[in-house]
């Protein structure tokens, strides 16, 4: 036990790693947000419910299957991001040619179309979920208690989204997925099915966003409003790092997520704005955001 | 944005198709005057400080181009400032309004500037971003009462004189207010500084190439349409007597975009028309509870693929008139 800047270091490395693990969501949520809206030129205001919708879904194969926490990290991406691509089918197929904002304010109604139904069935309360027994306790650093499931979900979001950047940046997949972000009619030339790649991609960035929703069920209740509350959130990350970029993405949530937990050490009742005032500065100084590149 | 209205000066028009605007607004001047008689009052004037919102929201995302998904904000605390200022401090109701208003254009001057400075989606985020911080601070200061919000606001007597605790001079003033900052709205858009906002909307390049400052003008019409939204906000806080987080909060935002959305983006009517009907769905569906929000979702996605025009904009392309 020791004191930096008169603050107690437990009090300090706590909300560290706090911050750290809102980094994490923040991170994994723009990351699906940038790799939509590089392919669908959408911005997914459904992402927060469909962030919520994974954690919905690992409670609910808990509760009714009794399928436990490893294999719903798998199934409820899956699940979800198969809705997601329904959803890419039914709806936002039809919108591509119109303006941006038409997609925005499309999501946005599915958004509350799926957070009112959730809120029907599960109610505003938060629903608790359990921890495996594998991942309760936690490592005790002397300076600090380590709740060994916190680790686990930085470490799990980290490897996910540089799995997320090697896929794209550095395989034949993604590079088809980049040039058809560039040039979608060149590469339908070259015969590579890129209506169907944008369904994939939808679904791949909704399935990030249902991950995301499984580690957090654990942390915060499940409830049908943890979605909308950080969706805006990560919306302030975006423009803070812009969306050209994959790694500007997490870099820029993970970042926002430590300034984040440092500012609820030393200036509390800041925690709330304290991104929306960095986003305020960035906009100030460098408009089109600290990774992106000018449109 | 908006869906281009055939234009009516193509061919030889005839006189009612040149003054549809005209017939328009004395249908709609007659029919609320009418209307306390056959209906509620109290949800006439509600409605009315919705249709006044989401037209002042229209004059941006109609004739701008942008979208603004953080309009709560201004709405929102030019209700607290208002309430707060008849309440704590005895102004008289059309002090109250000023000082929200006030507050509306000084939060949007500031919003504003800052949220121009990048275009489309970027621009949506930014002022859905900003208006969340805001909500946080209504959220955490005193003055604003927290989850209780600021309750019993005094309507007062107007000018020291009229006692608005009479619904139908309450009434009278609720229709002043929403005809003046409507015909307001109507003059700005048919100005040349409303000229070169619809340049600015069908090709921003080329109005900077012709040497307009597109900044100042896209930064004054976000003022102008924040500050018309505080004058709603402002009016609604002294009618229904209570500024609460609801007023400010992330819903509010999505809730005048679908009223916009649904009477028709880019027309002048379209914002009253719809923020009467979804006002009038709330009210009639409220037994429904949280469906209201589904239906709410489904309005919005029925509206983006099928019926971008609006009910006004729809109606106006039938008859090829503007309305």
């Amino acid at each position: 036990m020791f004191e930096i800047f008169g603050i107690p270091s437990t009090a300090l490395f706590g909300q560290l790693l706090i911050g750290l693990i809102n980094g994490s969501f923040y991170a994994l949520l723009s990351l699906g947000l940038a790799v939509i809206f590089g392919m669908l030129n959408i911005i997914n205001f459904t992402h927060g419910a469909q962030f919520m919708l994974g954690a919905v879904a690992a409670y609910m194969l808990l509760k009714f299957t009794g399928i436990g926490y490893w294999s719903a990290l798998i199934l409820a991406p899956i699940i979800v991001g198969a809705i997601g691509i329904l959803i890419e089918r039914f709806f936002l197929q039809w919108i591509y040619k119109l303006d941006h904002l038409y997609g925005l304010l499309l999501t946005f109604g599915l958004a509350l179309i799926v957070e009112g139904v959730s809120r029907n069935y599960l109610g505003s309360a938060g629903l608790p979920y359990t921890l495996p027994e594998s991942l309760r306790g936690g490592q005790n650093l002397g300076f600090m208690f380590l709740p060994n499931y916190r680790v686990w979900v930085i470490v799990a979001s980290l490897s996910v989204c540089l799995g997320t950047w090697f896929l794209i940046e550095r395989t034949r997949i993604g590079a088809y997925l980049r040039a058809a972000t560039e040039n979608p009619t060149l590469v339908r030339a070259f015969g590579i099915n890129v209506p169907r790649m944008i369904t994939l991609t939808y679904g791949f960035g909704v399935a990030l966003a249902a991950f995301a929703g499984v580690m957090a069920a654990p942390i915060y209740n499940v409830s049908p409003n943890m979605g909308s509350d950080l969706i805006i959130v990560v919306f302030a990350v975006v423009v803070i790092g812009g969306m050209g970029s994959i790694l500007g993405a997490v870099l820029s949530g993970f970042g926002l997520g430590i300034i984040e937990g440092l500012t609820k050490v030393f200036f509390p009742e800041a925690s709330n704005t304290v991104v929306f005032v960095i986003m305020a500065i960035v906009l100030l100084v460098r408009p089109a955001g600290l990774f992106g590149r000018r449109a | 944005m908006t869906e281009r209205v055939a234009d009516p000066m193509t061919q030889q028009p005839s006189l009612w198709r040149q003054q549809s605007e005209t017939i328009g607004f004395v249908v709609m001047v007659v029919a609320l005057v009418v209307a306390p008689f056959v209906t509620y009052p109290l949800f006439l004037m509600q409605a009315m400080c919705f249709a006044l919102f989401a037209c002042a929201f229209n004059l941006l995302i109609g004739y701008v181009g942008l979208l603004s998904f953080g309009h709560a904000l201004y709405f929102g605390w030019a209700s607290y400032l208002a309430a707060y200022s008849a309440k704590a401090w005895g102004f008289t109701p059309e002090f109250a309004i000023l000082t929200g208003t006030a507050t509306a254009a000084l939060c949007g001057f500031l919003a504003g500037a800052l949220a121009i400075r990048r275009q489309g989606i970027y621009f949506a985020m930014t002022t859905l971003a900003f208006a969340q911080m805001m909500y946080f601070v209504a959220l955490r200061m005193k003055f604003t009462g927290g989850e209780d919000g600021i309750q019993a606001v005094p309507r007062g007597y107007l000018f020291g004189l009229i006692d608005l605790r009479n619904e139908s001079a309450m009434y009278v003033v609720v229709l002043v207010i929403f005809l003046a900052g409507f015909m307001l709205i109507h003059r700005i858009i048919n100005s040349p500084f409303g000229e070169v906002l619809k340049a600015i909307r069908e090709n921003e390049t080329r109005a900077i190439s012709l040497g307009y400052k597109t900044d100042r003008y896209k930064l004054l019409a976000f003022v102008l349409s924040a500050t018309l939204a505080g004058v709603a906000g402002s009016t609604k806080a002294i009618l229904v007597q209570i500024a609460s987080l609801t007023d400010v909060n992330w819903p509010m935002s999505g809730e005048v975009v679908l009223m916009s959305l649904v009477g028709g983006l880019g027309t002048i009517f379209g914002p009253v028309a719809g923020s009467f009907v979804i006002l009038t769905l709330q009210y009639k569906l409220s037994f429904l509870g949280e469906w209201l929000l589904v239906i709410q979702g489904v309005i919005f996605v029925a509206c983006v693929l099928l019926f971008r025009r609006g009910i006004v904009g729809e109606i106006a392309n039938r008859l090829r008139i503007r309305l």
